[in-house]
């Protein structure tokens, strides 16, 4: 069976929620929607206090190349737009809407039929894509349209859609798969005409036989769709370990993946990208997974964005007052909120409750050269090594010892036996290497 | 007998001369010509290489005082105005008098002003916690009480009090600045060590509106500006809701200490006043 070659762990995988269909969340009484919930510049807001909103209505129009537009998830009043602190505590721009009833702009087609004929151009669904705010729902948010803008010079070979879900606990993309997998077929094949390529690869670990079986069988009647079984590893679905599985291509260091002919989308993303085309429906809910040791019922839900975490978590039964840890995203490479009343954004794919005592740190004692860190590196890349260069400020060594290419996947912190804080050293490493070739570039 | 010592005698004094001539050669055509005021200049430096001279290490600094024209901008923190005196003498170069400096924590977000309001078991340094959240305070400039400037200092200047958890400088500073460049959060400046070592700062670099600040910290400047009213020298200015104490024009005269609400302006060493003011009783904790 496919899977990459070089480094991975295997964490315990802890599906709790595998077997829960997507439940539709209630809608909130209010909404606080970030203005910056893509890579890129955050976006500018084009209503103001006191305006009315309907569902899908655009609030904030996106800036600059790499950016993203923002449409209410909500129908009602804007009561302020001010800064709020975010997962990370740090505060950033965010509309605040006052929910009354639900009322949807007239454009969206809310019936559920599936239309499989898509008559747009491949510029008119970039377009579309751009218009409709939709970003990758992997976690980076990277916004769809610049994926399927291919500069000049590079041919895309492949589409390869991420059906791999390798972070333990989450199930939303399981369930997607699952319940919405003709839809998804539909958007994979609008993804290739807007890419202009005629073979998509779906990866899908096999632990997830229900999935793969169910979608290999609408496959047979989408031409050029393909699912590939793959084995289970960690970090399968980050971009790079998933080309290198799939069509056994090596993205080179410091390069995006058309440089080997593929662009990489999640199938959440596909998703939205049908009901984008098909349904005029802009990115404004997604699938969620709450789910951890410290949920009493573990679901999947489908929540609109500017959801307040702390109105998910009161909705599963827990109340997180009691020193327990709630992490935004997976727990390989999910972070810890500081704060449980901010929105669920774009990018959040679950929310993890765990009890204190499972997060807890090992104490950190000195490496001890068992090289695990290295064996374990999806990229090749030496952590101990990295880790030391980067605490002794040695950022000129780092750089050629590529700390850039460190995808933060968490692997090497997790196998260390020595309780080391390699990603953390790492990760302010790549930030002052990544400072140091910028201050070189203005020179 | 005799013969072979006769002989080996003159062989041996044969190649040591031989090599001795070699030898001198060599040294003659790979002779490394040095400044021999480099090393005059090196031995009146204190040799502590902590580089808050802005080189590299002592020696380093003798070559670049070797080679410059005049000391201005050349000094070494450490040895103060003795040692760049006994240098510029040497030297024969006039030095411009530099006040002293020493380096001045500007937050006082103790655990009793600013309590914890999440846990966050995982960041065991500065550095990381300031790239993964705001602080447990919830204060995103403040001090983290992690203790990366106590690492990056060479002089045991610096340490964490474990009741307020904030960095408390020692007389050991000599303003090298390593902690400056350490600290994530450029909450550490240096400033004039003043007369008697007396200094007047605003305690606080935390740049939101006022009523948020306030509600992390009790005791954050929350850029009313009442002290720029007050300051007969201009010396404070206010940007970004923060007010900020030039130490080049304060004349430290206090007045600003009294006017301030949250009494985020701190006075050191000064005498006790006249007349008791409020505010100046909740300074001194950090510092």
């Amino acid at each position: 069976m496919k899977t990459f070659k070089i480094g991975g762990v295997h964490p315990e995988e802890n599906k709790l929620s595998a077997g829960k269909p997507i439940e539709v969340f209630p809608i909130p009484q209010k909404v606080f929607i970030p203005l910056s919930q893509s890579l890129g510049a955050p976006s500018k807001p084009v209503v103001k206090k006191g305006d009315v909103v309907k569902v899908g209505q655009l609030v904030a129009q996106g800036e600059g190349f790499i950016s993203s537009n923002i449409h209410s998830s909500v129908s009602g009043t804007v009561t302020k737009i001010e800064d709020y602190p975010g997962a990370a505590g740090y505060r950033s721009p965010a509309i605040f809407i006052d929910v009354e009833g639900d009322e949807w702009d007239e454009s969206i087609d809310r019936a559920t039929d599936l239309k499989r004929e898509c008559l747009l151009s491949p510029e008119e669904i970039v377009a579309r894509l751009k218009d409709f705010g939709i970003v990758g729902l992997g976690g980076a948010t990277f916004p769809s349209h610049v994926k399927l803008m291919v500069p000049a010079g590079k041919k895309p070979e492949y589409l390869i859609i991420n059906g791999v879900e390798c972070e333990p606990y989450l199930t939303s993309d399981h369930r997607l798969m699952l319940e919405h997998g003709e839809e998804l077929m539909v958007g994979i094949s609008i993804l290739m005409k807007g890419l202009g390529v005629t073979k998509a690869l779906v990866g899908i670990e096999n632990n997830k036989p229900d999935a793969l079986s169910h979608l290999s069988k609408l496959a047979a009647s989408f031409p050029g769709i393909e699912i590939h079984p793959l084995k289970v590893k960690y970090p399968q679905g980050g971009e790079k370990q998933l080309i290198k599985a799939l069509v056994n291509r090596e993205v080179p260091s410091g390069k995006l993946p058309i440089e080997v002919g593929c662009v990489v989308n999640n199938v959440g993303t596909a998703f939205a990208v049908y009901e984008a085309v098909q349904k005029n429906k802009p990115l404004f809910e997604r699938v969620v997974t709450v789910t951890g040791k410290s949920i009493p019922k573990p679901a999947n839900y489908m929540v609109r964005v500017g959801t307040l975490v702390s109105a998910l978590l009161e909705h599963s039964g827990v109340n997180p007052e009691e020193g327990m840890k709630v992490i935004g995203g997976g727990p390989m490479m999910g972070k810890a909120l500081t704060n449980i009343d901010v929105p669920v954004v774009k990018g959040t794919s679950g929310i993890l409750v765990m009890p204190a005592s499972a997060s807890k740190r090992m104490a950190e004692v000195s490496c001890i050269r068992c090289s695990r860190c290295t064996t374990v590196c999806p990229m090749g890349l030496e952590p101990f090594q990295l880790c030391t260069e980067s605490e002794r400020g040695f950022y000129e060594l780092a750089e050629k010892d590529r700390i850039l290419d460190c995808i933060e996947c968490g692997s090497c912190h997790y196998t260390c036996p020595s309780g080391r804080h390699l990603l953390d050293h790492i990760r302010v490493g790549k930030a002052a290497v990544a400072k140091m070739i910028r201050a070189r570039a203005a020179k | 007998m005799n013969e072979i010592i006769i002989y080996s005698m003159i062989t041996l004094a044969g190649l040591g001369i031989a090599s001795a001539v070699i030898l001198y050669f060599v040294a003659q055509k790979f002779k490394v010509i040095e400044d021999p005021r480099i090393d005059i200049v090196a031995d009146n430096l204190p040799g502590a290489n902590c580089g808050g001279c802005g080189f590299a290490g002592c020696r380093n600094f003798a070559e670049a005082i070797v080679k410059a024209e005049s000391l201005e901008g050349l000094s070494c923190p450490v040895g103060g105005a003795t040692v760049m005196g006994n240098i510029g003498q040497a030297m024969g170069l006039a030095v411009e008098a530099s006040e002293p400096k020493i380096a001045v924590v500007r937050c006082n977000g103790s655990k009793a002003h600013a309590p914890a309001k999440v846990v966050f078991d995982s960041a065991s340094r500065c550095s990381f916690a300031h790239s993964l959240f705001s602080g447990e305070s919830g204060c995103p400039n403040g001090c983290l009480g992690l203790g990366d400037c106590v690492v990056s200092c060479s002089f045991d200047a610096i340490h964490i009090d474990s009741e307020t958890g904030l960095p408390v400088v020692n007389d050991n500073c000599v303003a090298c600045g390593a902690c400056v460049k350490a600290c994530p959060r450029s909450v550490i400046e240096l400033r004039y060590k003043g007369k008697k070592d007396r200094r007047i700062f605003v305690s606080c670099i935390n740049t939101e509106k006022g009523a948020i600040a306030r509600k992390n910290c009790e005791v954050a400047c929350i850029g009313c500006g009442k002290c720029v009213k007050v300051c007969p020298f201009d010396a404070i200015t206010l940007a970004n809701n923060l007010a900020y104490i030039d130490f080049e024009k304060c004349k430290l005269c206090r007045k600003c200490v009294a006017e301030c609400p949250t009494g985020a302006i701190h006075e050191l060493n000064f005498p006790a006043r006249k007349e008791p003011v409020a505010a100046s009783e909740q300074t001194d904790a950090a510092v």
